[in-house]
Protein backbone atom coordinates (compact mmCIF):
# COMPACT_ATOMS: atom_id res chain seq x y z
CA UNK A 1 0.00 0.00 0.00
CA UNK A 2 1.44 3.37 -0.96
CA UNK A 3 2.02 6.10 1.59
CA UNK A 4 -0.61 8.30 -0.06
CA UNK A 5 -3.32 5.63 0.11
CA UNK A 6 -2.47 4.74 3.71
CA UNK A 7 -2.46 8.42 4.71
CA UNK A 8 -5.87 8.82 3.04
CA UNK A 9 -7.27 5.94 5.07
CA UNK A 10 -5.88 7.37 8.32
CA UNK A 11 -7.29 10.77 7.33
CA UNK A 12 -10.72 9.22 6.75
CA UNK A 13 -10.54 7.52 10.14
CA UNK A 14 -9.65 10.78 11.92
CA UNK A 15 -12.41 12.70 10.13
CA UNK A 16 -14.98 10.04 10.86
CA UNK A 17 -13.95 9.99 14.52
CA UNK A 18 -14.16 13.74 14.88
CA UNK A 19 -17.42 14.26 13.01
CA UNK A 20 -19.22 11.76 15.20
CA UNK A 21 -19.04 14.08 18.17
CA UNK A 22 -17.56 17.32 16.78
CA UNK A 23 -16.55 18.19 20.34
CA UNK A 24 -12.97 19.12 19.51
CA UNK A 25 -14.01 21.37 16.65
CA UNK A 26 -16.60 23.28 18.65
CA UNK A 27 -14.26 23.66 21.60
CA UNK A 28 -11.52 25.03 19.34
CA UNK A 29 -13.80 27.59 17.72
CA UNK A 30 -15.22 28.75 21.05
CA UNK A 31 -11.78 28.98 22.64
CA UNK A 32 -10.36 31.04 19.78
CA UNK A 33 -13.44 33.28 19.96
CA UNK A 34 -12.88 33.81 23.68
CA UNK A 35 -9.25 34.75 23.04
CA UNK A 36 -10.29 37.24 20.34
CA UNK A 37 -12.90 38.81 22.64
CA UNK A 38 -10.48 39.01 25.57
CA UNK A 39 -7.93 40.76 23.41
CA UNK A 40 -10.51 43.36 22.47
CA UNK A 41 -10.49 44.48 26.11
CA UNK A 42 -6.78 45.23 25.84
CA UNK A 43 -7.26 48.03 23.35
CA UNK A 44 -10.07 50.04 21.84
CA UNK A 45 -10.43 48.73 18.29
CA UNK A 46 -10.49 51.93 16.26
CA UNK A 47 -9.88 51.44 12.57
CA UNK A 48 -6.18 52.25 12.65
CA UNK A 49 -5.51 50.12 15.71
CA UNK A 50 -7.47 47.20 14.31
CA UNK A 51 -5.30 47.26 11.24
CA UNK A 52 -2.15 47.32 13.35
CA UNK A 53 -2.97 44.81 16.05
CA UNK A 54 -5.71 42.76 14.44
CA UNK A 55 -3.56 40.36 12.37
CA UNK A 56 -1.28 39.75 15.35
CA UNK A 57 -4.04 38.80 17.71
CA UNK A 58 -5.81 36.72 15.06
CA UNK A 59 -2.74 34.57 14.64
CA UNK A 60 -2.10 34.38 18.38
CA UNK A 61 -5.68 33.17 18.82
CA UNK A 62 -5.04 30.50 16.15
CA UNK A 63 -1.76 29.45 17.75
CA UNK A 64 -3.29 29.12 21.23
CA UNK A 65 -6.36 27.31 19.93
CA UNK A 66 -4.15 25.10 17.78
CA UNK A 67 -1.79 24.10 20.55
CA UNK A 68 -4.79 22.99 22.62
CA UNK A 69 -6.57 21.28 19.75
CA UNK A 70 -3.54 19.38 18.49
CA UNK A 71 -2.94 17.65 21.81
CA UNK A 72 -5.58 14.89 21.53
CA UNK A 73 -4.15 13.94 18.16
CA UNK A 74 -1.73 11.46 19.67
CA UNK A 75 -2.84 11.64 23.29
CA UNK A 76 -6.01 9.67 22.58
CA UNK A 77 -3.95 6.96 20.89
CA UNK A 78 -2.40 6.22 24.28
CA UNK A 79 -5.65 5.05 25.91
CA UNK A 80 -6.20 1.65 24.38
CA UNK A 81 -2.72 1.46 22.86
CA UNK A 82 -4.20 2.04 19.45
CA UNK A 83 -0.92 3.55 18.28
CA UNK A 84 0.67 0.10 18.55
CA UNK A 85 -2.13 -1.27 16.41
CA UNK A 86 -1.51 1.42 13.81
CA UNK A 87 2.21 0.69 13.86
CA UNK A 88 1.58 -3.00 13.28
CA UNK A 89 -0.28 -2.27 10.06
CA UNK A 90 1.87 -2.66 6.93
CA UNK A 91 2.10 1.09 6.35
CA UNK A 92 4.98 3.50 6.80
CA UNK A 93 5.02 5.64 9.93
CA UNK A 94 5.09 8.72 7.72
CA UNK A 95 1.66 7.67 6.41
CA UNK A 96 0.28 7.71 9.96
CA UNK A 97 1.84 11.10 10.64
CA UNK A 98 0.70 12.52 7.31
CA UNK A 99 -2.86 11.30 7.81
CA UNK A 100 -3.00 13.00 11.20
CA UNK A 101 -1.37 16.19 9.89
CA UNK A 102 -3.94 16.42 7.09
CA UNK A 103 -6.82 15.73 9.48
CA UNK A 104 -5.62 18.43 11.88
CA UNK A 105 -5.13 20.79 8.92
CA UNK A 106 -8.76 20.27 7.88
CA UNK A 107 -10.05 20.81 11.45
CA UNK A 108 -7.93 23.93 11.90
CA UNK A 109 -9.07 25.27 8.51
CA UNK A 110 -12.72 24.70 9.37
CA UNK A 111 -12.22 26.56 12.65
CA UNK A 112 -10.52 29.43 10.79
CA UNK A 113 -13.32 29.51 8.22
CA UNK A 114 -15.72 30.28 11.05
CA UNK A 115 -13.39 32.61 12.94
CA UNK A 116 -12.04 34.94 10.25
CA UNK A 117 -15.45 36.41 9.22
CA UNK A 118 -16.38 36.84 12.91
CA UNK A 119 -13.05 38.52 13.55
CA UNK A 120 -13.54 40.83 10.56
CA UNK A 121 -16.96 41.82 11.88
CA UNK A 122 -15.82 42.38 15.48
CA UNK A 123 -12.83 44.50 14.50
CA UNK A 124 -14.44 46.34 11.57
CA UNK A 125 -11.97 45.09 8.99
CA UNK A 126 -13.08 44.61 5.43
CA UNK A 127 -12.41 41.29 3.69
CA UNK A 128 -13.47 42.59 0.29
CA UNK A 129 -10.91 42.07 -2.47
CA UNK A 130 -8.39 40.21 -0.34
CA UNK A 131 -10.23 36.93 0.23
CA UNK A 132 -8.16 34.67 -2.03
CA UNK A 133 -4.86 36.14 -0.94
CA UNK A 134 -5.91 35.85 2.69
CA UNK A 135 -6.81 32.21 2.10
CA UNK A 136 -3.32 31.62 0.68
CA UNK A 137 -1.67 33.11 3.78
CA UNK A 138 -4.02 31.15 6.07
CA UNK A 139 -3.31 27.89 4.25
CA UNK A 140 0.47 28.27 4.46
CA UNK A 141 0.37 29.37 8.08
CA UNK A 142 -2.04 26.64 9.16
CA UNK A 143 0.05 24.01 7.41
CA UNK A 144 3.12 25.05 9.41
CA UNK A 145 1.09 25.08 12.62
CA UNK A 146 -0.43 21.64 12.07
CA UNK A 147 2.81 19.98 10.97
CA UNK A 148 4.68 21.22 14.02
CA UNK A 149 1.75 20.67 16.38
CA UNK A 150 1.09 17.10 15.25
CA UNK A 151 4.78 16.16 15.50
CA UNK A 152 5.02 17.55 19.00
CA UNK A 153 1.75 15.95 19.99
CA UNK A 154 3.49 12.66 19.20
CA UNK A 155 6.40 13.71 21.42
CA UNK A 156 4.38 15.05 24.34
CA UNK A 157 1.95 12.10 24.33
CA UNK A 158 4.60 10.14 26.22
CA UNK A 159 5.15 12.80 28.87
CA UNK A 160 3.35 13.91 31.98
CA UNK A 161 1.57 17.29 31.94
CA UNK A 162 1.14 16.99 28.20
CA UNK A 163 -1.48 19.78 28.01
CA UNK A 164 1.10 22.21 29.33
CA UNK A 165 4.07 20.64 27.59
CA UNK A 166 2.73 20.86 24.06
CA UNK A 167 2.31 24.67 24.01
CA UNK A 168 5.69 24.97 25.76
CA UNK A 169 7.40 22.98 23.02
CA UNK A 170 5.45 24.25 20.03
CA UNK A 171 5.02 27.98 20.59
CA UNK A 172 8.72 28.95 20.67
CA UNK A 173 9.32 26.90 17.54
CA UNK A 174 6.44 28.63 15.79
CA UNK A 175 7.60 32.20 16.37
CA UNK A 176 9.14 32.54 12.88
CA UNK A 177 5.85 31.31 11.47
CA UNK A 178 3.92 33.74 13.66
CA UNK A 179 6.04 36.68 12.55
CA UNK A 180 5.77 35.79 8.85
CA UNK A 181 2.02 35.12 9.02
CA UNK A 182 1.30 38.32 10.93
CA UNK A 183 3.38 40.43 8.53
CA UNK A 184 1.68 38.87 5.51
CA UNK A 185 -1.81 39.32 6.98
CA UNK A 186 -1.04 42.87 8.10
CA UNK A 187 0.07 43.86 4.61
CA UNK A 188 -3.23 42.49 3.30
CA UNK A 189 -5.30 44.45 5.80
CA UNK A 190 -3.36 47.67 5.17
CA UNK A 191 -4.80 50.73 3.42
CA UNK A 192 -3.39 49.47 0.13
CA UNK A 193 -3.69 45.67 0.30
CA UNK A 194 -0.60 43.97 -1.06
CA UNK A 195 0.70 40.43 -0.94
CA UNK A 196 4.13 40.45 0.70
CA UNK A 197 6.14 37.97 -1.37
CA UNK A 198 9.17 37.73 0.93
CA UNK A 199 7.18 36.74 3.99
CA UNK A 200 5.08 34.36 1.92
CA UNK A 201 8.24 32.68 0.67
CA UNK A 202 9.45 32.50 4.27
CA UNK A 203 6.19 30.78 5.27
CA UNK A 204 6.49 28.30 2.43
CA UNK A 205 10.12 27.66 3.36
CA UNK A 206 9.17 27.06 6.99
CA UNK A 207 6.50 24.54 5.93
CA UNK A 208 8.90 22.68 3.66
CA UNK A 209 11.70 22.54 6.26
CA UNK A 210 9.43 21.22 9.00
CA UNK A 211 7.65 18.75 6.75
CA UNK A 212 11.04 17.38 5.64
CA UNK A 213 12.29 17.18 9.22
CA UNK A 214 9.10 15.30 10.18
CA UNK A 215 9.56 12.88 7.30
CA UNK A 216 13.17 12.21 8.30
CA UNK A 217 12.36 11.71 11.98
CA UNK A 218 8.93 10.00 11.77
CA UNK A 219 10.19 6.53 12.71
CA UNK A 220 11.69 7.77 15.96
CA UNK A 221 8.58 9.81 16.74
CA UNK A 222 6.20 6.89 16.66
CA UNK A 223 8.30 4.11 18.15
CA UNK A 224 7.22 2.68 21.47
CA UNK B 1 42.64 12.60 38.88
CA UNK B 2 46.00 14.33 38.59
CA UNK B 3 45.42 15.10 34.92
CA UNK B 4 42.01 16.59 35.67
CA UNK B 5 43.47 18.81 38.35
CA UNK B 6 46.28 20.02 36.10
CA UNK B 7 43.91 20.76 33.24
CA UNK B 8 41.49 22.60 35.52
CA UNK B 9 44.35 24.65 36.94
CA UNK B 10 45.56 25.48 33.43
CA UNK B 11 42.10 26.58 32.31
CA UNK B 12 41.72 28.69 35.46
CA UNK B 13 45.03 30.37 34.64
CA UNK B 14 43.85 30.91 31.07
CA UNK B 15 40.66 32.59 32.24
CA UNK B 16 42.62 34.79 34.58
CA UNK B 17 44.90 35.85 31.71
CA UNK B 18 41.90 36.44 29.44
CA UNK B 19 40.19 38.57 32.09
CA UNK B 20 43.32 40.57 32.67
CA UNK B 21 43.80 41.06 28.92
CA UNK B 22 40.20 42.14 28.39
CA UNK B 23 40.32 44.64 31.21
CA UNK B 24 43.82 46.06 30.91
CA UNK B 25 45.60 45.07 27.69
CA UNK B 26 42.84 45.70 25.16
CA UNK B 27 42.76 49.27 23.90
CA UNK B 28 39.92 51.59 24.87
CA UNK B 29 37.15 51.82 22.32
CA UNK B 30 36.46 55.21 20.76
CA UNK B 31 32.81 55.84 21.66
CA UNK B 32 31.90 53.34 24.36
CA UNK B 33 35.13 53.32 26.41
CA UNK B 34 35.18 50.96 29.38
CA UNK B 35 31.82 49.24 28.95
CA UNK B 36 32.89 47.95 25.54
CA UNK B 37 35.21 45.48 27.30
CA UNK B 38 32.20 43.29 28.02
CA UNK B 39 32.35 42.54 24.26
CA UNK B 40 35.13 40.00 24.81
CA UNK B 41 33.04 37.86 27.13
CA UNK B 42 29.72 38.54 25.41
CA UNK B 43 30.98 37.26 22.07
CA UNK B 44 32.98 34.47 23.73
CA UNK B 45 29.94 33.09 25.54
CA UNK B 46 27.91 33.09 22.31
CA UNK B 47 30.70 31.24 20.58
CA UNK B 48 30.74 28.70 23.41
CA UNK B 49 26.96 28.40 23.15
CA UNK B 50 27.08 27.66 19.42
CA UNK B 51 29.75 25.00 20.00
CA UNK B 52 27.78 23.41 22.85
CA UNK B 53 24.55 23.33 20.86
CA UNK B 54 26.39 21.91 17.88
CA UNK B 55 27.69 19.11 20.10
CA UNK B 56 24.12 18.53 21.30
CA UNK B 57 22.83 18.42 17.71
CA UNK B 58 25.54 15.99 16.64
CA UNK B 59 24.92 13.81 19.70
CA UNK B 60 21.16 13.78 19.04
CA UNK B 61 21.63 12.64 15.46
CA UNK B 62 24.20 10.06 16.60
CA UNK B 63 21.78 8.74 19.23
CA UNK B 64 18.98 8.34 16.69
CA UNK B 65 21.34 6.56 14.30
CA UNK B 66 23.18 4.27 16.75
CA UNK B 67 20.85 4.02 19.78
CA UNK B 68 23.80 4.16 22.22
CA UNK B 69 23.01 5.85 25.56
CA UNK B 70 26.35 7.66 25.70
CA UNK B 71 25.18 9.93 22.85
CA UNK B 72 22.10 10.84 24.85
CA UNK B 73 24.36 11.68 27.81
CA UNK B 74 26.46 13.90 25.56
CA UNK B 75 23.32 15.51 24.16
CA UNK B 76 21.92 16.57 27.53
CA UNK B 77 25.37 17.79 28.61
CA UNK B 78 25.66 19.91 25.48
CA UNK B 79 22.22 21.41 25.98
CA UNK B 80 22.74 22.21 29.67
CA UNK B 81 26.09 23.91 29.04
CA UNK B 82 24.66 25.69 26.00
CA UNK B 83 21.71 27.03 27.97
CA UNK B 84 24.13 28.34 30.62
CA UNK B 85 26.27 30.10 27.99
CA UNK B 86 23.11 31.50 26.41
CA UNK B 87 21.98 32.84 29.79
CA UNK B 88 25.35 34.52 30.28
CA UNK B 89 25.05 36.09 26.85
CA UNK B 90 21.48 37.24 27.49
CA UNK B 91 22.60 38.88 30.75
CA UNK B 92 25.80 40.52 29.45
CA UNK B 93 23.91 41.82 26.40
CA UNK B 94 21.41 44.04 28.26
CA UNK B 95 24.14 45.07 30.72
CA UNK B 96 26.06 46.41 27.74
CA UNK B 97 23.00 47.75 25.95
CA UNK B 98 21.66 49.90 28.77
CA UNK B 99 24.52 52.42 28.94
CA UNK B 100 25.15 52.36 25.18
CA UNK B 101 21.70 52.22 23.53
CA UNK B 102 19.72 53.51 26.50
CA UNK B 103 17.41 50.48 26.44
CA UNK B 104 17.72 47.11 28.18
CA UNK B 105 16.12 45.16 25.38
CA UNK B 106 14.52 45.43 21.96
CA UNK B 107 12.65 42.96 19.81
CA UNK B 108 14.91 42.96 16.76
CA UNK B 109 15.72 39.82 14.76
CA UNK B 110 18.94 38.87 16.59
CA UNK B 111 17.69 39.31 20.13
CA UNK B 112 14.30 37.72 19.45
CA UNK B 113 15.71 34.63 17.73
CA UNK B 114 18.30 34.22 20.50
CA UNK B 115 15.65 34.48 23.19
CA UNK B 116 13.59 31.89 21.35
CA UNK B 117 16.62 29.60 21.17
CA UNK B 118 17.03 29.91 24.93
CA UNK B 119 13.36 29.08 25.49
CA UNK B 120 13.53 26.12 23.10
CA UNK B 121 16.42 24.45 24.87
CA UNK B 122 14.90 25.12 28.28
CA UNK B 123 11.82 23.34 26.91
CA UNK B 124 14.18 20.47 25.99
CA UNK B 125 15.28 20.23 29.62
CA UNK B 126 11.65 20.37 30.80
CA UNK B 127 10.72 17.63 28.34
CA UNK B 128 13.43 15.40 29.77
CA UNK B 129 12.09 16.00 33.25
CA UNK B 130 8.56 15.03 32.29
CA UNK B 131 9.24 11.76 30.46
CA UNK B 132 10.01 8.87 32.79
CA UNK B 133 11.06 5.92 30.68
CA UNK B 134 14.80 6.40 29.98
CA UNK B 135 14.77 5.15 26.39
CA UNK B 136 11.75 7.17 25.43
CA UNK B 137 13.27 10.18 27.18
CA UNK B 138 16.43 9.77 25.12
CA UNK B 139 14.77 9.37 21.73
CA UNK B 140 12.12 12.08 22.24
CA UNK B 141 14.64 14.63 23.47
CA UNK B 142 16.95 13.77 20.56
CA UNK B 143 14.13 14.46 18.10
CA UNK B 144 13.24 17.70 19.86
CA UNK B 145 16.88 18.81 19.95
CA UNK B 146 17.07 18.39 16.17
CA UNK B 147 13.98 20.56 15.68
CA UNK B 148 15.26 23.17 18.11
CA UNK B 149 18.63 23.24 16.32
CA UNK B 150 16.84 24.57 13.23
CA UNK B 151 16.75 27.96 15.00
CA UNK B 152 20.54 28.10 15.43
CA UNK B 153 21.45 29.21 11.88
CA UNK B 154 18.73 31.84 12.16
CA UNK B 155 20.32 33.24 15.33
CA UNK B 156 23.81 33.34 13.83
CA UNK B 157 22.74 34.96 10.57
CA UNK B 158 20.12 37.32 12.02
CA UNK B 159 22.28 40.41 12.11
CA UNK B 160 23.84 39.60 8.73
CA UNK B 161 20.53 39.09 6.90
CA UNK B 162 18.53 41.90 8.44
CA UNK B 163 19.27 45.41 9.56
CA UNK B 164 18.92 45.15 13.32
CA UNK B 165 19.35 47.23 16.47
CA UNK B 166 22.13 44.81 17.37
CA UNK B 167 25.44 45.88 15.78
CA UNK B 168 26.46 44.51 12.41
CA UNK B 169 29.20 41.84 12.48
CA UNK B 170 32.73 43.05 13.17
CA UNK B 171 34.38 39.86 11.93
CA UNK B 172 34.02 39.23 8.19
CA UNK B 173 31.09 41.55 8.09
CA UNK B 174 31.80 43.29 4.80
CA UNK B 175 32.87 46.90 4.30
CA UNK B 176 33.66 48.93 7.39
CA UNK B 177 33.93 45.91 9.67
CA UNK B 178 37.07 44.56 11.26
CA UNK B 179 38.83 44.93 14.57
CA UNK B 180 41.90 46.71 15.81
CA UNK B 181 44.78 44.12 15.82
CA UNK B 182 45.23 44.16 19.61
CA UNK B 183 41.51 43.80 20.08
CA UNK B 184 41.53 40.83 17.70
CA UNK B 185 44.24 39.12 19.72
CA UNK B 186 42.45 39.72 23.03
CA UNK B 187 39.21 38.49 21.47
CA UNK B 188 40.88 35.31 20.29
CA UNK B 189 42.32 34.74 23.76
CA UNK B 190 38.95 35.23 25.40
CA UNK B 191 37.21 33.03 22.82
CA UNK B 192 39.69 30.27 23.50
CA UNK B 193 39.52 30.68 27.29
CA UNK B 194 35.72 30.56 27.50
CA UNK B 195 35.71 27.71 24.97
CA UNK B 196 38.04 25.71 27.26
CA UNK B 197 35.83 26.39 30.28
CA UNK B 198 32.85 25.21 28.26
CA UNK B 199 34.60 21.99 27.21
CA UNK B 200 35.70 21.32 30.79
CA UNK B 201 32.18 21.71 32.17
CA UNK B 202 30.74 19.70 29.26
CA UNK B 203 33.06 16.77 29.85
CA UNK B 204 32.36 16.81 33.58
CA UNK B 205 28.60 16.85 32.99
CA UNK B 206 28.97 14.02 30.46
CA UNK B 207 30.87 11.92 32.98
CA UNK B 208 28.25 12.70 35.62
CA UNK B 209 25.44 11.60 33.32
CA UNK B 210 27.22 8.34 32.49
CA UNK B 211 27.71 7.67 36.21
CA UNK B 212 24.05 8.42 36.91
CA UNK B 213 22.99 5.98 34.20
CA UNK B 214 25.28 3.33 35.63
CA UNK B 215 23.95 3.91 39.16
CA UNK B 216 20.37 3.67 37.91
CA UNK B 217 21.13 0.40 36.14
CA UNK B 218 22.75 -1.05 39.23
CA UNK B 219 19.81 0.03 41.38
CA UNK B 220 17.43 -1.63 38.94
CA UNK B 221 19.54 -4.81 39.00
CA UNK B 222 19.50 -4.91 42.80
CA UNK B 223 15.80 -4.27 43.10
CA UNK B 224 14.93 -6.84 40.47
CA UNK B 225 16.53 -9.45 42.71
CA UNK B 226 14.14 -8.47 45.48
CA UNK B 227 16.79 -6.75 47.54
CA UNK B 228 16.59 -3.23 48.96
CA UNK B 229 19.05 -0.87 47.27
CA UNK B 230 19.62 1.22 50.42
CA UNK B 231 20.41 -1.55 52.92
CA UNK B 232 24.05 -2.36 53.62
CA UNK B 233 23.92 -6.15 53.36
CA UNK B 234 27.65 -6.57 53.98
CA UNK B 235 27.36 -5.01 57.46
CA UNK B 236 24.38 -7.10 58.60
CA UNK B 237 25.16 -10.85 58.31
CA UNK B 238 21.63 -11.75 59.42
CA UNK B 239 20.19 -10.35 56.24
CA UNK B 240 22.66 -11.98 53.89
CA UNK B 241 21.11 -15.41 53.47
CA UNK B 242 17.94 -16.00 51.50
CA UNK B 243 17.20 -12.39 50.74
CA UNK B 244 14.56 -13.56 48.23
Amino acid sequence: MTTAKAAAIILAKELRLEFRTRELLTATVIFALVVVVLFSFAFDPTAAESRRYGPGLLWIAFLFAGSLMLNPSFAREQNNETLDALRMAPISSFAILLGKILANFIFMSLAELVLVPIFAVLYNLSLAGIVWRLILVLVLGTLGLTVTGTVFSAISAHARMRELLLPLLVLPLLTPLLIAAVESTASLFAEQPALDRTWLAFLAGFDIVFLTASWLLCDHLLEE
Amino acid sequence: MKARFTITALVALLIFCAGYAALFIAPDEATMHAIQRIFYFHVASWNAMFCAFFVAFYASVAYLVTGKRKWDALGVSGVEVGVTCCTIGLITGPLWARPVWGIWWTWDAKLTSTFILWLLFIAYLLLRGLVEDPEKKASLSAVFAIFASLDIPLVYLANRLWRTQHPQPVIAGGDGSGLDPTMSKVLLLCLFAIFCVMILVLVDRYRLELLRNEAAELRYEIESRGLDATTDYAATPALQKGAQ
